[in-house]
């Protein structure tokens, strides 16, 4: 079937043309353009994405069985992971903070997660969306700063250990780094993520214009997958622990 | 005939930026290898440390997403 000569071989080929940046296409649900208010698959896969975790934390929440169900055991492991968290790198008084720390884990996770099942849109992959989440992040750690500390979180960018000639140019570089903060959270995810799917659909791309030799892609692909499911669960735990971070700067300024 | 140079010093200016993943795969491999260097003479410590070995890789890897902020930016925006 393949030695019909390379021309049948090219054009073969050519149905398999590889598009590995398809997959991050916004496409409305119903036809048509995509505005502001138009239901796409961004929109039903962040909401399959927000359905997903609630339902395992009101499902796991329910039984409150003293041996605990499979739904119940991965809700509490997943809120005593992101709790110790949380206590250990924002410190005690962080824990108040806890709830929403928590939403973003879970949202990141579930995101990253629904994505990896074939045929699914990544949302995290757009760094739209993750660049709301960060600049959440960065707004709110910020007003908060100065809401808990006033003035004094200013001594974040003030490096009191450092002699003082070189305090000013230490503090114009946490000043840049600071604001460089909400760019690389963002785009951390959403290049890890896009990245990731990328590859994998590069090498779907070779499984099928290798012909006979189908095997080889397919368990790259197969590695991959699991690799990208390490990734996904990664990221999310990254990007939470960033969050920590930022909110213990916020919390304790001083350097 | 100048579009098409100036195309042409985008594309390589993008491929460039490529070096700079090079740059953050040094960092990263750098703070995993002395994490386990570290964590292999004294294992009973190398637990608690686990977050701050995320952290510095993530700190690493955001000089190497910069360098892909670039490339966004000269492919996309210049």
């Amino acid at each position: 079937m393949r030695n019909k000569g390379t021309e049948t071989v090219a054009s073969e080929s050519s149905g398999f043309e590889i598009k590995p940046m398809d997959q991050f296409e916004v496409k409305a649900l119903f036809g048509g353009d995509v505005s502001w208010y138009t239901p796409t698959n961004v929109t039903l896969w962040m909401a399959l994405t927000v359905l997903a975790a609630s339902a395992l934390m009101i499902f796991g929440a329910r039984g409150r069985a003293l041996v605990p169900s499979r739904a119940q055991s991965a809700a509490e492991l997943a809120y005593g992971f992101v709790h110790n968290m949380v206590r250990d790198v924002a410190g005690h008084d962080a824990v108040r903070f806890f709830p929403h720390i928590f939403t973003l884990f879970m949202f990141v996770l579930f995101a990253n997660l629904l994505g990896l099942i074939p045929f699914a849109f990544t949302t995290t992959s757009h760094i739209a969306v993750t660049a709301v989440l960060a600049f959440t992040v960065f707004l709110s750690v910020t007003a908060l700063g100065f809401i808990l500390n006033g003035a004094k979180f200013l001594g974040l960018f003030w490096v009191s250990s450092a002699p003082l000639a070189l305090r000013p140019v230490l503090a114009l570089i946490e000043l840049i780094s600071y604001f460089a903060r909400p760019i690389s959270h963002s785009i951390r995810l959403a290049g890890a993520m896009m990245a990731g799917h990328a590859v994998a659909k590069v090498f779907a791309g070779f499984a099928g214009a290798l012909g006979a030799a189908f095997f080889v892609p397919v368990l790259a692909v197969t590695a991959l997958y699991a690799l990208e499911l390490l990734v996904a669960v990664i990221q999310a735990y990254v990007f939470t622990i960033l969050t920590c971070v930022y909110l213990r700067d916020a919390l304790h300024p001083s350097h | 005939m100048e579009g098409d140079i100036a195309e042409m010093g985008k594309f390589i200016g993008v491929g460039l930026t490529a070096i700079g993943m090079g740059g953050a795969a040094i960092g990263v491999g750098n703070i995993a290898g002395n994490f386990l260097s570290g964590a292999l003479r004294n294992p009973s410590a190398a637990a608690g440390q686990t977050a701050m070995l995320f952290i510095g890789i993530a700190f690493a890897e955001a000089l190497g997403i910069f360098s892909f902020l670039v490339a966004l930016l000269l492919m996309f925006a210049v």
